[in-house]
């Protein structure tokens, strides 16, 4: 045993998944949400999600974060405790993953920010939230993550509501990313924005995804998305995955005939 | 006199049982907030109709009660509501802090430390602390159960941010023994240090919200603050022009037309016992004599 311990082999080994998913179905009555969805998510990996409008994107990333119960299924996250698997978990226990471990970037930044609080105290509430005191650091921290996603640190005390809506997601992002989370939920972080200020963001994500070495789920129609961020790829239609493997090849070499007309720019969604 | 067409006390025995379960309860769980079925009283809510069933539920024939409106016994409110106790209940009532067992009040705690056996009922308008930034009652409640008080801070954060310092005067949030945060009711930040520790049992009731929470004897009660902000229960920078207290809360009075102007204690029953003690403000001779 030890010996085998010992070894290259072990050595090399990959450690355990961050996310591991596993028969995952969510029906609205008989209307098929998602269904047998199942991968592993590894540290350090962003995973996209691809598929056209009503191909149950949205319903599998809310399954995953816990703000939708699944009818069937697991996900197993690899907490500082070992693996659990979330589904299971009391609901103080899920709130507080929520708040530590895992983040979620809606695409409305609304969902996702408090617009009657100023820019400074979105990015600092969570760390208030796991009980940071000193309002000097707290500050500091805000004003960093302002400039991190290029915010100019003179808007600290403004509202979001006085922003546009590419610094509101910039700072929604901000605020999920403060806390240093293990796993980043993403849907449609580029959605609803101008083409010239998706293009910002996305380069933006892309510096913090490196620089952090961020593990992340993103959801998107947008297939430039996936391909500046996703190290693999997801393909959804109907519920169903009918594709799965590393970005440059499904993109390069999609095997399945709806993966073939998505990447073709047939289907434009 | 008591109007015999009345229960003692206005409120019918099964509502006082249904309330007193309620401060029970409260008691036993100290900063949580008690649902309960508050009834229609014959006075408009912000006059206090919580307080007042709470206090119509711990009334006994033997009590004897003070009212008190923003520290004194003469404003309408207070006044009313003590009429209302006398024809009801036919208590006994006073102005004296020391005399009363049971202090019906409206934004402060008495300037004289209360004893043991002494109840203090507040009037709360708005009950849940968390209102101000999550309107969501399912959610705040969920917040209390689960102990997410991440955003009674963020509040403070705006305070400073907007203001330098916490600029929250009143209804400023505590932490109950380490577990609930709570809202004092509209008090001046002054009374905050107050609440902790009395010897006195505290009871808070909100009529139009319908609940009920308390702090017994004893309990710990701490402001919330930053560590680099820390809790400052400020007063005005001046001695009572009447009765020369330097450690009372003041209320800024102006005196003509032009302007000028005095600080005297809020706590009127305080003030005057102090004046009859023979301290004497900076203005204490000419307001003294028609004390
Ligand atoms: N709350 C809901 N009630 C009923 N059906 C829903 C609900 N949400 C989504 N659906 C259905 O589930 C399917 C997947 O939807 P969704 O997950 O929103 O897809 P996507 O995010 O890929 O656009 C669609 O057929 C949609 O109509
Ligand atoms: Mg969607």
């Amino acid at each position: 045993m030890q010996a085998t311990e010992m070894s290259i082999f072990a050595k090399v080994k990959p450690q355990a998944p961050l996310l591991s998913v596993k028969g995952l179905s969510k029906r609205y009555g008989t209307r098929i949400g998602c269904t047998d969805v199942a991968f592993d998510l590894w540290p350090g990996e962003v995973l996209g999600i691809v598929g056209e409008s009503g191909s149950g994107k949205s319903t599998l990333l809310s399954c995953l974060a816990g703000h939708l119960a699944p009818d069937t299924g697991e996900v197993v996250f690899a907490t500082a405790s070992g693996p659990r698997d979330t589904l299971r978990m009391t609901e103080p226990e899920r709130r507080r993953l929520a708040r530590t471990d895992w983040a979620f970037v809606h695409q409305n930044p609304r969902d996702g920010l408090r617009m009657g609080v100023t820019a400074g105290g979105n990015v600092g509430e969570r760390l208030m939230a796991v009980g940071a005191r000193n309002y000097g650091s707290i500050r500091d921290a805000a004003t960093d993550w302002l400039g991190r996603v290029e915010i100019d640190a003179s808007r600290i005390d403004d509202r979001p509501s006085a922003f546009s809506g590419g610094m509101q997601q910039r700072l929604q992002i901000a605020r999920n990313l403060v806390t240093g989370p293990r796993l980043v939920f993403m849907d449609e972080p580029t959605g609803g924005l101008d083409v010239s200020v998706q293009a910002r963001l996305l380069d933006l994500l892309r510096g913090l995804v490196r620089e952090m070495g961020l593990s992340a789920i993103i959801v998107t129609h947008d297939l430039a998305v996936v391909r500046l961020l996703a190290d693999r790829l997801m393909v959804m239609k109907s519920g169903h995955v009918v594709e799965q493997g590393l970005t440059d090849q499904v993109l390069d070499d999609p095997q399945h005939a709806y993966t073939q007309l998505l990447v073709s720019s047939v289907l434009q969604v | 006199m008591t109007d015999q067409s009345y229960n003692f006390a206005y409120l019918d025995e099964q509502t006082k049982r249904m309330i007193r379960r309620a401060i029970l309860k409260g008691v036993a769980v100290p900063g949580y907030q008690v649902p309960f079925a508050s009834r229609e009283m014959p006075m408009p809510y912000g006059w206090g109709t919580g307080g007042v069933q709470v206090t119509a539920a711990c009334l006994v024939p033997e009590d004897v009660l003070k009212v008190i409106d923003q520290g004194a016994d003469d404003t309408t409110n207070a006044v009313s509501i003590r009429k209302f106790f006398q024809r009801t209940a036919g208590v006994a009532t006073t102005e004296a802090t020391a005399e009363a067992t049971v202090i019906q009040t409206r934004h402060r705690i008495p300037e004289q430390a209360l004893t043991a056996g002494q109840i203090l009922v507040y009037q709360v308008p708005i009950p849940e602390p968390l209102r101000f930034l999550e309107p969501r009652e399912t959610e705040t409640r969920k917040m209390h159960s689960l102990e997410e008080y991440g955003l009674m801070h963020v509040k403070l954060y705006e305070d400073i941010a907007r203001h330098g310092s916490i600029a929250t005067a009143y209804a400023y949030p505590v932490r109950v023994e380490g577990r609930y945060v709570m809202d004092p009711s509209p008090i001046p930040k002054f009374d905050n240090p107050k609440l902790s520790d009395s010897p006195a049992l505290q009871l808070f009731g909100a009529g139009r919200e319908q609940r009920i929470y308390a702090l017994p004897p004893f309990t710990r009660v701490v402001s919330l603050d930053f560590d680099d902000h820390p809790f400052d229960p400020s007063k005005a920078p001046h001695d009572c022009d009447l009765c020369g207290a330097a450690e009372s809360y003041l209320d800024e009075v102006i005196t003509d037309d032009a302007g000028s102007r005095m600080f005297v204690c809020s706590d009127t029953d305080f003030c005057r016992s102090r004046r009859e003690a023979g301290h004497v403000g900076r203005l204490g001779e000419t307001a003294g004599g028609g004390a």
